[in-house]
């Protein structure tokens, strides 16, 4: 029987992660996603399952640690908050170079530098276009719930591991330190080096006699070669956009103006969904819930339907591109945010709705 | 070459006195004629077939000259990014630990960029060894000042000599390692003779005996000279480390068995 | 069925766990609940605040700016929150402290003498319980017995210990209840 909790967000991801089968944890503590680290420290996951959990010296450290795991073929994760997500960049363009599966959860809070502790939207950017250096791409899960913080632990491991690639959990202050009930998974058993290697031939697992070593590397000092896997990296990102798109579209079906929104924003557009119906406004709302892959097919289908769509992000307007690039000019589109750790307020959003997109 | 050595007749078993070690591949090594690398790679290889661990040895390469240690090692490998090698290996010893995992890292990788993964992967006493390669200078990127740069040393990024006033004094990263609770072995190294590369694998062994044995990090720092970096020929170059470094970088061990060695 | 409600005061006040224990005792009874606190060095000593939504269907946003209920425990909540009352919604206060009484006619206003009671019942820890006791009499949203399975839940078992006083403190929060004004 799956069983039923009243938990934080932050604490959905860290037991999420135990009951995922997860082999490893490396963390820094920031503000607002802390209760991940001390909910595993304090559940001592080492006698429940095995797993390690570990305390770095820095972000930095630990997106490595998660590199060296992975490259086992580990389950391992991390999480951070914007400024540490910025301090693993690098790291997370060498795991992606490298192939590598790893989820990583961002809880997002306002920036730009040090900036605020409150939640924000304003790493869309940084997680959908790459973040670090090179051309690359992880695939964004965006959970609006506690159920999906739990819920994308479970599925960014498949996916990581699915495609050999980092997976970011792209969530805020809001959906991190919010309660709401959570049905939590069975325990998946962690694997064994001897099933791990049977399943992931690449893993460092030691070299088998007769049998090739394994290297793990995102080093190709010949360009011919790095374009080669340039190339391949650009075929599994096609698949993931054929295959991975991920999206929930609510009162859709007759609306005549659409919110775009996802995570935490999107449970602010759903309230003003219902404002709008109880005064007769037919309004939907399309949530990504893969923010890379970007629901452009659905987007463009619902502006050929709508009078105008309204992007409701808290940043200054970066989904709003996306979603522009998908209705091609089709329809009018605009955008409505609040920034530096500003969360809107339903009644702010819909009246932003009637004003930039009903009235306008 | 072919020619010299294609010698059937005497190239008997009853004559074998010397093979090279099945943990090195036969890529051709890509490091100056000189170079200690090629001496330190072979060390580390011959410890780790020697224990008969090659299955069970994983390797993290770091950035700089040995960046492609994993074409010449013959057993898994990751590459690291620059600097992080002791975090990656953390990771992969707290995840295997019946494994064997070492970082083969230069002196910009280990003591400059990477200060406080080393620092922190010994404060934790984690299980692993460290081969530390001191050149004072980063080769890889052409000459330029390293952490480990003796003072008055001209390399492309200090061409005057390190003016310690203004670009700091170099870094004894070994003996602080030393201090820390953590570390169980630490010694200073070279490979400029026979003897001393005798003295290194013996290091290097006990080094991964230590980690069978789970007694925390050993840290093995060899010395070595880059002659192209260095603008000398290898034996100016050796003669030049003689004389320069080893006054600065004492050789020996720093700590044996978790006790700190007096010199006095 | 939807109640939204948020809790304001002091950090220390008990604030953020009295949300806590109405949300667990929310899922007691098979309600959709959420709990979205204050967070951050607000939540040292300064001022702390919770929202909790009970409802019988999914919850759309858990960040609202007009409460059915406010329960408000320093002058500071009482002057950001007064207004964030809905029409005909309910504002219920502990006036220890309050300079600035709420003036609001087309709400309902009640108020708990908390900070007394607790002293009376010799126990700093049960403030926050009187209160909750206060706002169940006005709103008898959840029974007394979830409340119980709520703190069984939201305690860790150490303290379990302490839940027959909690439930006493509930229990006089309703007798002392006292009405300002009802619309």
């Amino acid at each position: 029987m799956k069983e039923l909790k009243l938990m934080k967000g932050n604490e959905a991801i860290a037991e999420a992660a135990i009951r995922a089968g997860a082999d490893a944890y490396f963390g820094y503590p920031i503000t607002p996603q802390s209760e991940i680290l001390e909910y595993l420290m304090m559940e001592k996951p080492h006698e429940r399952t095995g797993m390690v959990v570990l305390q770095a010296e820095s972000e930095v450290a630990a997106i490595n640690m998660v590199y060296g795991g992975a490259a086992c073929g580990k389950k391992v994760l991390t999480s951070s908050s914007s400024p540490g997500i910025s301090l693993k960049q690098e790291g997370i363009s060498y795991i992606a170079g490298a192939e590598l599966p790893c989820v990583i959860v961002n809880v997002v809070r306002g920036g730009p530098g040090l900036g605020t502790i409150q939640p924000s939207q304003s790493d869309y950017f940084q997680s959908v276009k790459g973040g670090g250096h090179g051309d690359y791409r992880l695939l964004v899960l965006a959970p609006a719930s506690v159920q999906e913080m739990a819920d994308h632990v479970g599925l960014g491991f498949d996916l990581a591991f699915k495609y050999r690639n980092p997976v970011l959990i792209l969530s805020d202050g809001v959906i991190g330190q919010m309660m709401e009930k959570v049905e939590l998974a069975e325990q998946t058993p962690r694997l064994s080096n001897e099933e791990l290697a049977e399943k992931y031939p690449w893993a460092t697992l030691g070299k088998r006699d007769g049998e090739p070593r394994h290297i793990i590397t995102s080093l190709e000092l010949e360009s011919s070669k790095q374009e080669i896997h340039n190339l391949k990296l650009q075929a599994k990102y096609k698949r993931m956009n054929e295959e991975e798109v991920r999206y929930e579209a609510i009162q859709c079906d007759d609306a005549e103006y659409l919110m775009v929104a996802f995570g935490s924003s999107a449970r602010i557009a759903q309230k003003v969904v219902s404002m709008a119906r109880e005064k007769g406004i037919k309004v939907g709302l399309l949530r990504p819930i893969t923010l890379y892959p970007f629901p452009s097919e659905i987007i463009h289908k619902l502006a050929g339907q709508v009078k105008g769509i309204l992007s409701v992000e808290m940043n200054a307007g970066q989904m709003i591109e996306d979603v522009k690039l998908a209705v091609c000019g089709k329809v009018k589109v605009e955008h409505f945010g609040r920034y530096g750790g500003m969360i809107p307020t339903p009644t702010e959003v819909f009246n932003a709705l009637e004003q930039k997109i009903i009235g306008g | 070459m072919a020619q010299t050595f294609d010698r059937p007749e005497i190239q008997t078993p009853e004559n074998l006195v010397y093979s090279k070690t099945t943990c090195l591949t036969d890529n051709v090594m890509h490091y100056c004629p000189g170079c200690g690398h090629g001496t330190a790679h072979r060390l580390v290889a011959e410890v780790i077939e020697e224990m008969g661990i090659q299955s069970e040895t994983i390797g993290v390469a770091p950035v700089g000259c040995s960046v492609l240690a994993y074409n010449y090692f013959n057993f898994d490998v990751q590459q690291a990014a620059h600097g992080r090698a002791p975090a990656v290996a953390t990771a992969i010893k707290r995840l295997l630990p019946e494994k064997y995992v070492f970082t083969y890292q230069g002196d910009g990788d280990l003591a400059a960029i990477g200060t406080a993964e080393t620092i922190h992967a010994c404060n934790r006493g984690e299980n692993i060894v460290i081969v530390f390669i001191n050149n004072g200078i980063y080769g890889m990127t052409g000459g330029q000042m390293a952490p480990t740069t003796l003072p008055g040393m001209p390399t492309s990024t200090s061409p005057y000599g390190r003016d310690v006033e203004t670009m700091g004094n170099p870094l004894k990263i070994t003996e602080i390692v030393a201090m820390l609770p953590g570390t169980h072995f630490v010694t200073r190294q070279a490979v400029h003779t026979p003897a001393a590369v005798r003295k290194t694998k013996k290091s290097l062994r006990m080094a991964f005996e230590n980690q069978k044995l789970n007694k925390g990090l050993s840290f093995v720092e060899i010395l070595s000279n880059c002659n192209s970096g260095w603008k000398l020929s290898p034996v100016k170059a050796n003669k030049w480390m003689v004389d320069n470094m080893f006054p600065f970088y004492e050789l020996g061990d720093l700590k044996v068995n978790g006790e700190m060695i007096n010199k006095d | 069925m939807t109640e939204e409600i948020i809790i304001a005061g002091f950090g220390g006040q008990g604030v953020l766990s009295m949300g806590k224990i109405l949300a667990y005792s929310g899922v007691m009874q098979n309600q959709e609940v959420s709990w979205m606190p204050s967070y951050g060095p607000e939540m040292r000593g300064g001022t702390a605040n919770v929202t909790v939504i009970l409802s019988d269907e999914r919850i759309s946003s858990p960040v609202i700016n007009l409460f059915d209920t406010a329960i408000i425990l320093n002058q500071q909540s009482l002057d950001k929150f007064e207004k964030s009352v809905k029409p005909g919604g309910t504002l219920l206060y502990d006036p220890n402290g309050i300079t600035r009484h709420p003036v609001r006619t087309d709400i309902n206003i009640y108020k708990v003498e908390a900070a007394e009671e607790a002293a009376k019942m010799d126990s700093a820890k049960t403030y926050n319980m009187i209160v909750l006791g206060s706002f169940l009499k006005v709103k008898p949203i959840i029974k007394l017995e979830n409340i119980q399975k709520g703190l069984e839940k939201s305690l860790p078992t150490r303290h379990h210990k302490l839940i027959p006083m909690n439930l006493l403190a509930v229990e006089r929060g309703m007798l002392v209840l006292q009405t300002v004004h009802t619309v």
